[in-house]
């Protein structure tokens, strides 16, 4: 029987509440393949996709898992793949061919110590800057991050919407630590759950112009076989689809391609703060480190020390000016990553100069804990 | 009564749009298109339930120039998205035209698994022994001792037989043809798409730009001639073992066998997903 799960409190894994979230968006096919830790996500789409008349496939490696979500798409089902490091390497050039395309797709990196084979069950968030720029050529791009079973399951939804409405792939960053943790959850009744669907064009398709411009600067999209017949191609591409060499052209859709998501910006950087009315420390934190940070930010104030945090759970576009308003107001910034620091290059980069930038690097396989994080706020 | 190819490029070519092409004057992928679309003249398809995918190279450029839903992919790509199309709109019809390159070297993992999957699906490769679009470059099936832009002194490598390829993964239908044959051309890929399974059309075609003209055939009609006198029939052929072929290769039909294709697979799996 398929399990009626809606408003269920269930014990849940990161990487089952991600599977429950995409269904929840809307996913219907996801094409995957097994890497530790993201496999349980593959897994349970396995058992749960033909569950609701989805479908799931195991594909004989990553770029054909990817390749296989962009066609899904096309073809006008909601699709995602899910992978660690290894494999999201793999995946760079199919992510640069649907951002070229604007092919809405989510794909989840389960980040795990880097680079190479690395650390397959250790939590790292080495990933940031190849999720941003890994695939060759100017293109934008969202990222997310995700730090609670909850947040699996409701980020992943955001992730559905931002990459419809915005015809852009979602990168979705977890790490070992969030994707393996259980935690109970209640999955919210299907009618709560705001799911967001591309636009179909609204024209006859003698009218269509799959990559026009418009307000927006997110074109129209239709589905396969639905009497818009057109050509996407990785090539530079006209409004019409085909393939130009001529520069007005060719600039013209580049920067068509940045305005789309600088537009979004309202809804596509979003932030969490606790404690920032009055913070003179703040803690900028994403992932599990962030669950760390909230807790550090709670013996810090119990110890009578004005801290702060801002979760970024968007972090491309990077969040610009909720940070550099936040930095207008406190005396220092405290950027926890288990990297060698590439947040904290963003943060430094967006600073208006009125303050002090503090990193704290882990890169050996272990969780930052809130007892560290609290010990550098106390130092600062 | 067949229409003439005057009405079916008026039907079924984006040749308002995209013409002239970019393919080098006597590039057998000009046979390759016209067999194709005679042939899905004579299966009636409708043009909004056809796909036509592609990789990179010449051959990647044909579904610019065909009036059906077209998706020009990443090199050795085509069969992946082909996949994802088909399993998501199971009643497209979903072709995927690539080269010898991109099917059988970048691509070759995705082909042999989209062989054994079965999946309904119809491959036409055009295999013209070289990678014609950057410049000469040998290829899987570049024959031995052929002279390219990386073999300048002689190639080494012997050529992969990509119909028995496709046979030994297990696709359901396999065919060899070539642009000499034209007239087979059609039934082959008519065949191919009519079948319910994996299909695999090998074409061999003349990049006498390319290919031709650094191995003393430099010209579309001593390439032609060539097909014609080195292939033989599969019904003349099967008594011949694959390796005293030599220069030889067969052609017709390698296999046709009937087994349910992954699709039909997978509606059991919903059923049991549901606990029917």
């Amino acid at each position: 029987m398929v399990p009626e799960l809606n408003g269920k409190k269930l014990l849940l894994q990161g990487n089952e509440a991600m599977v429950e979230g995409a269904i929840a968006a809307g996913c219907r096919f996801y094409a995957g393949y097994p890497i530790t830790p993201a496999s349980e996500i593959s897994e349970r789409m396995s058992y749960r996709l033909p569950q609701v008349d989805g479908t799931f496939i195991q594909m004989e490696d990553e770029i054909s898992s990817l390749g296989a979500v962009i066609g899904a798409s096309l073809a006008g089902v909601k699709s995602m793949t899910a992978t660690s490091g290894p494999g999201f390497s793999l995946m760079q050039e199919n992510l640069g061919y649907a951002c070229m395309t604007e092919v809405p797709c989510v794909i989840v990196n389960v980040m795990r110590g880097g680079p190479s084979t690395g650390l397959p069950t250790s939590p790292a968030q080495g990933d940031v800057m190849q999720a941003r720029w890994g695939t060759h050529g100017d293109h934008p791009i969202i990222v997310l991050s995700v730090a609670s079973v909850s947040e699996c399951f409701s980020i992943i939804v955001t992730a559905f919407n931002l990459s419809e409405k915005y015809r852009v792939p979602v990168i979705v960053l977890s790490d070992e630590v969030v994707a393996h943790s259980r935690e109970t959850f209640t999955i919210p009744p299907a009618d709560s759950i705001e799911v967001v669907d591309r636009i179909a064009p609204n024209v006859p398709p003698e009218w269509y112009k799959p990559y026009e411009d418009n307000s927006r600067g997110v074109p129209t999209m239709s589905s396969m076989g639905d009497g818009y017949r057109h050509h996407v191609t990785g090539l530079v591409h006209d409004a019409d689809g085909f393939p130009t060499d001529k520069p007005g052209e060719i600039e013209a859709f580049t920067k068509r391609q940045f305005r789309k998501i600088t537009n979004g910006f309202f809804e596509i950087q979003i932030t969490k703060k606790f404690n920032l009315e009055d913070a003179e420390i703040v803690v900028i934190a994403y992932g599990s480190v962030a669950r760390s940070a909230r807790h550090a930010v709670a013996m810090a104030r119990a110890q009578g020390i004005k801290a702060g945090l801002i979760q970024l759970v968007t972090i491309f576009p990077f969040p610009k000016n909720t940070v550099v308003n936040v930095m207008r107001q406190c005396k220092a910034v405290l950027v926890p990553e288990m990297n060698m620091g590439q947040i904290s290059r963003e943060v430094k980069r967006v600073n208006p100069g009125t303050t002090e930038v503090f990193k704290y690097n882990r890169i050996d396989g272990q969780l930052i804990t809130p007892q560290e994080i609290f010990e550098e706020i106390q130092k600062i | 009564m067949p229409k003439g190819m005057t009405e079916l490029r008026h039907k079924y070519l984006r040749h308002h749009k995209k013409f002239p092409h970019v393919w080098c004057s006597g590039c057998g992928n000009g046979i390759v298109l016209g067999a194709l679309i005679r042939a899905i003249e004579r299966l009636k398809l409708k043009k909004d339930d056809i796909v036509l995918a592609s990789g990179i190279g010449c051959s990647g450029r044909m579904p610019t120039y065909v009036d059906f839903n077209t998706v020009h992919t990443t090199h050795g790509r085509a069969l992946t998205f082909a996949t994802g199309i088909k399993l998501a709109k199971p009643s497209l019809n979903v072709i995927a035209v690539m080269g010898d390159g991109d099917a059988t070297a970048i691509g070759g993992n995705h082909f042999i698994h989209a062989a054994r999957r079965n999946l309904d699906l119809t491959a036409i490769i055009i295999n013209n022994q070289i990678y014609g679009m950057t410049g000469g470059q040998a290829s899987p099936t570049t024959p031995y001792g052929a002279n390219s832009t990386t073999s300048s002194f002689s190639n080494i490598e012997h050529a992969f037989s990509i119909a028995e390829l496709a046979v030994a993964a297990g696709a359901s239908f396999v065919a060899r043809g070539t642009v000499y044959h034209a007239a087979q051309l059609d039934k082959l890929i008519e065949k191919g798409i009519r079948k319910n399974g994996f299909s695999v059309v090998e074409i061999m075609s003349n990049c006498h730009v390319q290919f031709g003209r650094r191995n003393n055939m430099g010209d579309p009609v001593t390439m032609l001639n060539w097909f014609k006198e080195h292939a033989i029939s599969k019904v003349n052929g099967s008594s011949i073992p694959p390796d005293s072929l030599d220069d030889n290769f067969t052609i017709g039909i390698l296999a046709d066998v009937d087994k349910p294709d992954y699709i039909a697979e997978y509606q059991k799996i919903r059923q049991m997903a549901k606990g029917k």
